[in-house]
């Protein structure tokens, strides 16, 4: 199915933020810290809003380093599955109707994740973006980025190695 | 966390045990010391359902695992006999060798088996209750603040 020059824009933008939705929302961990995705077109920018349980070192204060992490690891695996459904949804193999309740996808199995950390996490929200570096059949590899208050001072960095669902 | 020649291990790890308590985001995980020693710590933590990563299977997300090992890591440099004042991760990398089975309590074993005047070196397996296939394992480099 070629793309629709015509179709409705609310349309569009119901069928794609329903999909981010199906993805995210059944994610019990997600909700828990608190996390949510930005949508920008397929640009995807993840939120850790500050919450005082993120807390790893109470007396500076600062983000616990595996909250850092988490952020990151959960930035990467939903960009991976996110490009994976969005190739699909474009291309009309699959049309999700934002009606229906979308069952989840199923997502990417960690295999490895390194993180760096920069800089010690403020007491503040956190901004996250994960960059597909390549995606094979089975394997993939994602780098991301995380910071706060500016763009170019970096929180944390990591790269990690997913293996992709099956079938 | 001081280290006195005079303690004992029982109270060494209640002393650790406050010290996780401290940790707000350590608390809302449950984390419990279970030992420690020369730097050595062991820190487990019970499955939950607000913790699940796949609803699919009840497996609880990576990055709860990314927490107890960076905690465990972090006690097992501060348990250093040449203990620093603080300590921060510079970096951590962690091997996902198989799902923690749902329902069962995640433990991580570190070992702090390097320390320079600046740079501490550790390794740490997680485990659920079958000990013999370890869920995964980490290996990390520590900030050490004298």
């Amino acid at each position: 199915m070629a793309m629709d020059r015509r179709e409705p824009l609310d349309q569009i933008k119901s069928r794609r933020d329903s999909a981010l939705s199906a993805l995210v929302s059944g994610v019990p961990y997600l909700a828990w810290l608190g996390i949510r995705f930005d949508r920008r077109g397929d640009e995807l920018t993840a939120i850790l809003p500050y919450d005082e349980k993120l807390i790893g070192n109470p007396l500076l204060p600062a983000l616990h380093g595996g909250v850092t992490a988490a952020f990151l690891e959960t930035t990467a695996i939903i960009e991976l599955a996110w490009t994976a459904m969005w190739e699909d949804m474009e291309s009309g193999r699959a049309v999700p109707d934002a009606a229906v309740a979308i069952a989840p996808p199923r997502l990417p199995k960690t295999i490895d994740f390194t993180v760096d950390y920069l800089r010690s996490g403020l007491p503040r929200d956190a901004y996250a973006r994960a960059r597909v570096v390549r995606s094979g059949r089975r394997y993939a590899s994602v780098q991301v980025e995380a910071w706060q208050d500016n763009r170019s001072r970096l929180l944390a960095q990591a790269t990690g190695h997913f293996l992709m669902p099956q079938g | 966390m001081d280290r006195d020649a005079g303690m004992s291990d029982s109270d060494q790890t209640r002393i650790a045990q406050q010290f996780i308590e401290a940790i707000p985001h350590a608390r809302a995980l449950g984390m419990r010391v279970d030992a420690l020693g020369a730097g050595m710590a062991t820190i487990s933590m019970p499955w939950a359902e607000h913790l699940v990563g796949d609803p699919r299977s009840g497996v609880v997300h990576g990055g709860v695992v990314s927490a107890l090992m960076d905690t465990c890591c972090g006690a097992a440099v501060m348990a250093h006999p040449e203990g620093p004042a603080s300590t921060a991760t510079i970096d951590l990398r962690i091997d996902y060798m198989r799902s923690a089975t749902k329902g069962q309590r995640i433990t991580a074993r570190a070992e702090c088996y390097h320390i320079t005047r600046t740079v501490a070196f550790v390794r740490a397996v997680a485990l659920d209750q079958d000990e013999d296939r370890p869920v995964a394992a980490a290996t990390g480099a520590f900030t050490v603040e004298r």
